[in-house]
């Protein structure tokens, strides 16, 4: 079906304690793919997008990134984590530095950048998601919007493959929602890959190539949006959208 | 008040003793803290497992047993240092298990997204914690290791007992001397006082420059 898989997941499982968190998920994301993940809250899309890297360990099951199975935690790990960028809900921008700093930080650590190359491509970066004007501040001094673009640049700037987004309009004021939206548009529109879990059901429609529908720990569909959003199969999902799409 | 005058040079070496040994027991304790805490947070079973019994041991010993089993029982097993050096290794051991635990709750101030976010870039765990959280640990771990180093100074007297010059061994001099008992004990708590309020001073300074939330 996918005909260039960049991210495999293979019967998944994990619990919280007694909770079935991720019931035998199996997903593939090909690459340049945009996958949107929706669900009811307590339905395990954040879990899901966290396993992906391995912030969060799952207890039985394969995840595979470029054909390379995730390690355990150590060297090998954190250099396959740098391949995949990720975007929090809450920004969780480094709070003691710069923005500029907090750009080029995981550059000179990570990629061994020399400072002023990483600097300058910094820049670029956050011109690109409209805040060079602010790459002196700090984090506290820009609002959630202006934060989570600094973090999409910070991911940005690993030159990674594929894009975790977890619910990054989440904790946003509804009139900064729309500046993060058209920056994850134009990354849709450059090819980049991405795995994003929303409730933005417009960027669902608009950019993504896939709609992936959880409920209760498992994936119930699995199909293009327009299919989805105008024809949900399961009884789940129409109950789902009645309740979002009414108002 | 002539037990001071008469007496300069003798309070002076047990002041220099004490400060001495505050300044290197300080910065054995701190570097030895800093490396447990890290230890204690670390994804690696075997180094939790050793920072915690760094930790239990040394926090739950008395000191003067401590001084005994370090410059008593190390001896035995052919370590012959000078005393001075024992009970530096002593009281930097001792302290450091404090300093261990102040930098550890310093560590859990700091929100987990931060670690996140540093481990989703392919930082590994020693960038993660030099580069992101232990400096933002650091601002409010800046008073209780102030107040942990302020108790290594008084802690140091202990040495006295054990032949190292320091200042309130010197009572013993003055009192065979035949000075009034009363003052000398005056002027040592005068010198603690010194040693202390700079320690105080200091980490004052350190507050005002590093530990404003931004």
């Amino acid at each position: 079906m996918v005909l260039d898989p960049l991210i495999e997941l293979r019967n998944v499982n994990k619990h919280y304690g007694q909770l079935h968190v991720l019931k035998d998920i199996d997903l593939t994301v090909g690459r340049g793919e945009v996958v949107v993940i929706i669900g009811p809250s307590g339905s395990g899309k954040s879990t899901l997008c966290r396993t992906i890297n391995r912030l969060e360990p799952v207890e039985s099951g394969t995840i595979t990134l470029d054909g390379h199975p995730l390690p355990e935690e150590g060297r090998e790990l954190a250099r396959l984590r740098a391949e995949v960028g990720m975007v929090f809900q809450s920004f969780n921008l480094f709070a003691h530095r710069t923005v500029l700093a907090n750009v080029s930080l995981a550059q000179v650590k990570v990629r061994k950048r020399g400072k002023e190359e990483a600097d300058k491509r910094s820049r670029e970066l956050l011109e690109r998601v409209g805040l060079l004007a602010h790459a002196d501040k700090y984090p506290a001094q820009l609002s959630g919007g202006q934060q989570q673009r600094v973090a999409i640049a910070r991911a940005l700037a690993m030159d990674p493959k594929a894009l975790l987004f977890d619910e990054p309009t989440s904790a946003l004021d509804p009139e900064m929602i729309n500046e993060v939206l058209e920056v994850m548009q134009q990354l849709a529109r450059d090819g980049m890959t991405m795995v994003v879990v929303t409730h933005e059901m417009g960027f669902a429609r608009s950019a993504a190539n896939r709609v992936v529908f959880m409920a209760d720990g498992r994936i119930v569909e699995d199909r293009p949006p327009e299919e989805f959003f105008t024809a949900p199969e399961s009884e789940r999902a129409r109950d789902f959208l009645s309740k979002i799409l009414k108002h | 008040m002539n037990v001071l005058t008469d007496n300069l040079s003798l309070y002076g070496k047990g002041l220099l003793g004490t400060v001495e040994l505050t300044v290197y027991a300080s910065l054995l304790a701190l570097v030895l803290g800093f490396l447990m805490a890290s230890f204690r947070v670390a994804p690696v079973g075997s180094l939790r497992a050793f920072g915690t019994v760094w930790v239990t041991v040394l926090r739950n010993t008395p000191l003067t047993l401590l001084f005994f089993a370090v410059l008593l029982g190390l001896p035995r097993f052919g370590v012959v240092l000078p005393f001075q050096l024992f009970a530096v290794l002593a009281l930097g051991c001792y302290t450091s298990a404090f300093i261990c635990e102040a930098v550890r709750a310093g560590i859990n101030t700091v929100p987990t997204g931060q670690g996140e976010a540093a481990r989703s870039l392919g930082m590994t765990f020693t960038q993660t914690l030099g580069s992101v959280v232990l400096p933002q640990a650091f601002r409010s771990v800046i008073p209780p290791v102030g107040s942990t180093l302020i108790a290594l100074a008084k802690n140091s007297a202990i040495a006295g007992s054990f032949s190292v010059t320091e200042l309130l061994g010197t009572y013993k001099t003055l009192n065979e001397l035949g000075y009034s008992i009363i003052w000398s004990f005056v002027w040592i708590a005068v010198g603690y006082l010194i040693v202390t309020l700079t320690i105080s001073a200091v980490f004052n300074v350190l507050e005002k420059r590093w530990g404003v939330a931004r």
